[in-house]
């Protein structure tokens, strides 16, 4: 515990004395919203509510993402992590307190960017906005787990960037955006049923529609929170601390 | 005297090379002991193998009565590697405090510590810019905090000036002197001179375990890197 909350701590500090990174990290999920919106604003029939709602999603999971994973890569390669592990600091307390300072971080950007959507944008939301942050942030610690779990598998920092494309697009093409879901093929369709951010998109569309907050969103919300808890596990499993 | 650290026949891989092919030396507590050894020698794997982050393929390493790695050791055993590690982009206070905190200890241990290492008035400034010999030093600091039984130090004094040199090895003996253990790695001999024990290593072989004083007299010169050649140029005379 103590350690969870001394690494949230200095992950954050770290955050704090990179401002650019912060305010990237705030306004740019705006930003493109707001192309999007551009993009569309005197069409007929225009997709924004649908993909903007979408994008909701994808934001703060692509930005944790890559974050994170470059973060905890600099941890592997500048010899911090060794040191770490030589501490009292379990992996599991190190890992948690990562997932931690960048879900705060993801509150704060789910916060800017849904306000700005739905004042801004006249993005079409009717639940609660409070569960959209959540699912938001449920998102954000999926690409942190994730993002920890993938620079495992990386030597630099190029082949860590590398890892965002293949982690984040098949999940966004299969998402149920691009194609709905009813009409892809079969095999398609159950490899979109175990990709997490599948559901987050679908809790989200569903705030869009309904006012009422239904067992769906529930259930969404848990499954990519569970999604997010696996990849911790495994995450905190290739964290060795014996190395040759 | 005890011994804080003994190692047997410790064989460790790295790569596809046998870095230590079956290393056995003690390290006598409470006292200085100077890890010697060209570069390439085994001196970091070695220091790695004591605080359980390397893998080893077999032997025994037990440090302060248990096993090399046990969870137990990480509050008694403080670990500074030989490339500065502590967070650019965080403050020399910063860092401190963070260490602190994995110990279980407050701000204040964390100040002192900086204090201790000279860099009191360089607190809160980034550790990316500050120069090679400083970042060393805060590297150290955020070890010193946990106020362990044992300390760890990989090559602490490369790329120090005489003076800070000088200082850090007072505050060596200083800390010996009040019960810590300090087993430091050096690859320059004339460092020697001032631990209270030296183990020499050489191809991850021990080539020695003495004293200063007793290097010089064996080898019938009073310079430390001159009595380490010879003793090198004996053993390898022993073995052809
Ligand atoms: N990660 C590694 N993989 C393979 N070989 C390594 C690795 N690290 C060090 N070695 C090799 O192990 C030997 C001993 O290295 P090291 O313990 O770092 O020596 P020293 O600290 O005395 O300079 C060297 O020959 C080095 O090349
Ligand atoms: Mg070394």
């Amino acid at each position: 515990m103590n350690g969870t909350v001394a690494t949230t701590g200095r992950v954050l500090r770290q955050l704090r004395h990179d401002p650019r990174t912060l305010v990237l990290m705030l306004v740019v999920p705006s930003l493109l919203l707001g192309l999007l919106y551009l993009l569309w604003r005197d069409l007929p029939l225009s997709p924004f509510d649908g993909v903007g709602l979408t994008m909701l999603g994808v934001f703060p999971f692509v930005v944790m993402f890559l974050v994170t994973s470059i973060a905890m890569l600099r941890e592997r390669t500048s010899g911090t992590l060794e040191r770490l592990l030589t501490t009292p600091l379990s992996r599991g307390a190190l890992l948690a307190g990562y997932g931690t300072a960048f879900g705060l971080a993801a509150v704060a950007q789910a916060v800017v960017t849904v306000t700005v959507a739905t004042t801004l944008y006249d993005l079409d939301l009717r639940g609660p906005l409070a569960l959209v942050v959540l699912v938001a942030v449920a998102d954000a610690v999926l690409g942190v787990a994730l993002g920890l779990l993938a620079s495992a598998f990386a030597r630099s920092e190029f082949q860590a960037v590398q890892f965002m494309p293949v982690v984040v697009l098949p999940q966004f093409f299969l998402c149920g955006l691009l194609v709905p879901r009813e009409q892809m093929a079969g095999w398609l369709q159950a490899v979109s049923d175990v990709l997490p951010l599948t559901y987050a998109v679908e809790a989200l569309q569903e705030l869009g529609r309904s006012e009422t907050v239904t067992g769906r969103m529930w259930a969404d919300v848990a499954v990519v929170a569970g999604a997010a808890a696996l990849a911790l596990a495994l995450a905190a499993a290739t964290l060795r601390r014996r190395t040759s | 005297m005890d011994d804080a650290v003994t190692v047997r026949h410790l064989v460790v891989d790295r790569g596809h090379r046998r870095v230590l092919p079956g290393l056995s030396c003690a390290v006598p507590a409470g006292a200085v002991t100077g890890l010697l050894g060209p570069s390439g020698s085994g001196k970091t794997t070695l220091l790695r193998a004591l605080v359980g982050v390397q893998r080893v393929r077999s032997g025994e390493v037990t440090v302060l009565g248990e096993p090399a790695g046990s969870p137990g050791l990480r509050r008694r055993v403080g670990y500074v590697t030989q490339a500065p590690s502590v967070y650019p982009d965080l403050t020399v206070r910063e860092n401190a405090r963070h260490f602190a905190a994995l110990y279980g200890r407050g701000a204040r241990a964390a100040d002192d510590a900086v204090a201790t290492v000279g860099l009191a008035d360089a607190a809160g400034q980034l550790v990316a810019d500050l120069s090679g010999g400083q970042r060393g030093r805060a590297s150290l600091a955020c070890a010193l905090v946990g106020e362990p039984e044992l300390l760890v130090l990989d090559e602490p004094t490369v790329g120090l000036d005489p003076v800070l040199r000088v200082e850090l090895w007072d505050r060596f003996h200083a800390l010996a002197a009040a019960g810590t253990t300090l087993l430091v790695s050096s690859h320059v001999m004339d460092e020697a001179g001032r631990c209270d024990r030296l183990l020499l290593l050489r191809e991850g072989r021990l080539l020695a375990d003495l004293t200063p004083g007793e290097l010089r007299t064996d080898a019938g010169t009073a310079d430390l890197e001159e009595a380490f050649l010879s003793l090198v140029r004996r053993g390898e005379g022993v073995s052809a």
